[in-house]
């Protein structure tokens, strides 16, 4: 790395790691139901909504009810924007005319926002209009962020609370985390983005001459749109003179915005934030960063608050941020390393296939690891053309569970997961009773940890195995060999575990894909979810069991290097063999 | 049954917030504030015709012009109306023959020594607007001779057109090839 790229690179991680204690106790404060500075403009605003909808805050949930609360509200969601996706070309906001989305697409991409995915197997500027952009999409980017930090403060009230079965309400906690937390914060970012050149305006595609025109050979196409083939069936190409483009418009900073803030990731263009108009600068591009990165590290903190011992919050932060840093470096020095078969051509540098120009090697390096760290998703690099070991590294982050630091909620309460397997491991080895935050682990907790951290991985060895094996599967791979592969695991890797990047080049928008990705996505979000949830219920009914001599303590470095371990540990007994298949054989043979 | 009746409505109200005032006041803000960028940053010529925009590069092959990377973008090579990269894998033999190939076309366009890898390597976007100095600086003497002007007058041009990193250390240093070639045209008609 030259001097400038380690200079941005530290200068982040301070600015980061100095913005998680305010917003962390922030958010403490939120969820706790405290006042803060907000509450003079919002306090009012928030029990307006809880008349209209018809919510006593104050009444609080059983694990049942709360889950049962969740999946409702999800599913009102998905069932709306399933709806708008089939009937697109009636609603309004339509400049372009897009057609609407054929259902095996609609029902993937519903699925896909709502849990917090945003797989896409559509090209945003060639298929959804301003409305299902902006209506549609972008409220899910909020409420399925908002429902993850739901889940987790559930959660963490039930290590906090003892012998009760209440867990809070869920329509509070939800509303609270998007009043209070999402909304301010992509509001300010977004001016901050527009500042720097991220459209925002709700214009028809605009016309731009060009300097120079271009010659090229249309493939001819019928009224219908499908290929004209001569006698001898090969398709008609007609020279077209290129004199002026088409440049696609609309609100692109409001959504931009909240889809890195909430760890969605669905791009308002195809290419996502590595498309000038949604990523312009070196300045947007690291706020992009940091604003993935910023909730799920602030909740560490928010966690310490609320189980009073903010060092149980920052022992759990240090785990995220030691696996995030060396996979950073990882990645790194592999693409700056540059393609050694490229290299033969007589080329000179890094690895610059799909990558920009105006990102350093640093910040597109930090930019991939951070979206697949966490459940974002958003790119700034395609991940299909990284090399072998780098595109390993983000396939890694996304297969150990999205966790380092994971999805807003969604990695902390995998993390809490984790470390719960961790406190229980250990407990079986030294023969004590295994406790985390004065809470006896027992068998349901165990059962539901390791339900919670599994079936992810459980439903991408499945699923790639049978794509494996189902020819249609195999023909949607875009690279020949061990890539191809690498696209299938991929896939199913990043949408069992709510991430939504890809290997890109994969056809991905077939019945088979769609359906089971869906599948996939529903199962990898909502299984976790609701045992989190019960592990919740159960702990909450607990007593508190004060720490004595023989308690592991979980707030010092060497409980924080164990939880690191296991999760390693766990990750690489799952994935090593289907990684030794995929990039590695790829990186062996590019070696040769 | 009262949930039931909480999310619905719920669903109304925060697809209202989220979906309809945010991005209304946020696009309200924009227009107000920063109109030239949150319509796209075009660049206008004087009679004030959209000539392109500063952030969306464009195709050039004329070797009177510089070049800028390849790029995969369907149809013709930076087609804003569908962005994307390549998405070829590093070992996949097509992938290689296509850079090999680009090799080619830049040694008999008439540059020299070691090639800069962007200029063989597509973009992520396909609409990248801006190589790197080195790469601009590789191309003077081909640009110089197609139009008749001087290596010097050339370097000038390009050293006058590298945009530093922003605030003096964030990113790469880098030329706009599109700002480039309309500054060429307009010192070398």
């Amino acid at each position: 790395m030259s001097a400038y790229e380690w200079v941005e690179t530290i200068l982040f991680f301070v600015v980061l790691l100095a913005l998680v204690k305010p917003l962390g106790a922030f958010m403490a404060r939120v969820y706790q139901g405290e006042r803060t500075f907000l509450s003079p403009v919002l306090a009012p605003c928030e029990n307006l909504l809880y008349r209209i909808c018809g919510v006593d805050r104050d009444e609080e949930m059983g694990w049942k009810r709360y889950a049962f609360a969740m999946l409702l509200f999800n599913f009102a969601l998905f069932a709306a924007l399933f709806a708008m996706l089939l009937f697109q070309h009636l609603l309004p906001l339509n400049p372009l005319k897009f057609r609407a989305f054929s259902w095996q697409l609609a029902l993937n991409s519903a699925v896909s926002f709502v849990t917090n995915t945003n797989w896409q197997n559509y090209s945003g500027e060639l298929t959804a209009s301003y409305f299902t952009q902006m209506v549609g999409l972008a409220v899910h980017n909020f409420v399925s962020a908002a429902t993850g930090m739901a889940v987790v403060i559930a959660l963490i009230r039930g290590f906090v609370r003892r012998k009760t079965s209440l867990l809070g309400n869920f329509w509070v906690d939800m509303t609270r985390s998007i009043l209070y937390v999402l909304l301010p914060i992509a509001l300010v970012a977004s001016l901050v983005l527009i500042s720097q050149g991220v459209i925002q305006n709700f214009s028809d595609y605009g016309t731009v001459p060009l300097v120079q025109a271009v010659r090229y050979d249309k493939t001819k196409l019928d009224d219908r749109g499908n290929l004209v083939r001569d006698a001898a069936g090969k398709p008609v190409v007609e020279a077209v003179t290129v004199r002026e483009v088409t440049v696609p418009m609309g609100p692109v900073a409001s959504q931009e915005a909240i889809k890195e803030l909430g760890t969605n990731g669905g791009g308002f263009f195809n290419a996502n934030s590595s498309h000038p108009y949604e990523n312009p600068t070196p300045l947007s591009h690291y706020l992009e960063i940091l604003l993935i990165l910023l909730i799920p590290f602030a909740l560490t903190h928010t966690f310490g608050r609320m189980v009073g011992n903010p060092r149980q919050g920052w022992a759990l932060l240090s785990v995220m941020l030691f696996v995030l840093i060396t996979s950073f470096s990882v990645l790194q020095t592999m693409e700056a390393k540059g393609n050694p078969l490229v290299a033969r051509l007589g080329v000179e540098g890094a690895n610059l296939e799909g990558k920009e120009i105006r990102f350093s090697l640093a910040g597109t390096s930090l930019f991939e690891v951070s979206t697949t760290g966490t459940s974002c998703g958003a790119v700034a690099a395609m991940h299909d053309s990284l090399t072998p070991i780098g595109g390993m590294v983000t396939m890694c982050l996304i297969l150990l569970g999205e966790l380092v630091p994971g999805g807003v909620g969604s990695g902390l309460y995998t993390m809490l997961a984790f470390a719960v397997i961790a406190v229980f491991v250990s407990g079986l080895m030294i023969g004590r009773t295994p406790e985390y935050l004065g809470k006896k682990i027992e068998v349901r907790e165990m059962w539901l940890s390791l339900l919670t951290v599994l079936i992810a991985g459980i439903t991408v060895l499945i699923l790639s195995g049978i794509a494996m094996i189902t020819p249609s599967a195999m023909a949607s791979m875009a690279n020949p060999g061990a890539h191809g592969l690498s696209e299938v695991l991929y896939a199913f890797a990043s949408m069992a575990n709510n991430n939504g990047s890809a290997l890109a080049g994969i056809s991905a928008n077939t019945n088979f894909y769609n359906l089971l990705g869906s599948f996939a996505m529903i199962l990898g979000r909502y299984l976790p979810a609701v045992a989190v949830l019960a592990m919740a219920g159960s702990l909450a009914e607990k007593k508190y069991v004060p720490p004595s001599l023989g308690t592991l303590p979980t707030d010092k470095a060497p409980f924080a290097i164990w939880l690191t371990l296991v999760i390693l540990i766990v990750g690489a007994l799952s994935f090593f063999p289907a990684l030794a298949l995929g990039p590695i054989a790829e990186y062996l043979s590019m070696m040769r | 049954m009262q949930d039931l009746k909480t999310a619905f409505v719920m669903f109304i109200a925060f697809t209202i917030i989220c979906g309809g005032i945010y991005p209304a006041i946020v696009t309200g803000i924009a227009q107000a504030v920063f109109p030239e960028q949150a319509n796209g940053s075009v660049i206008k010529d004087k009679s004030g015709k959209a000539v392109g925009s500063v952030l969306i590069g464009q195709p050039f092959s004329d070797p009177k012009y510089f070049w800028p990377r390849p790029s995969a973008t369907p149809g013709f090579a930076y087609n804003p109306a569908g962005s994307g990269g390549s998405n070829s894998g590093p070992t996949n033999t097509a992938y290689l023959e296509t850079v090999a190939d680009r090799v080619k076309g830049l040694r008999e366009a008439g540059l020299a020594g070691p090639i800069p890898a962007e200029l063989v390597q597509a973009s992520a976007s396909g609409l990248d607007p801006h190589i790197t100095p080195e790469a601009a600086r590789l191309q003077i003497p081909c640009v110089a001779k197609a139009r008749g002007v001087s290596d010097a007058e050339l370097t000038r041009l390009v050293t006058d057109s590298i945009e530093d990193r922003q605030f003096g250390f964030l990113g790469e240093p880098r030329v706009n090839v599109l700002a480039l070639n309309l500054a060429l045209d307009k010192l070398a008609p």
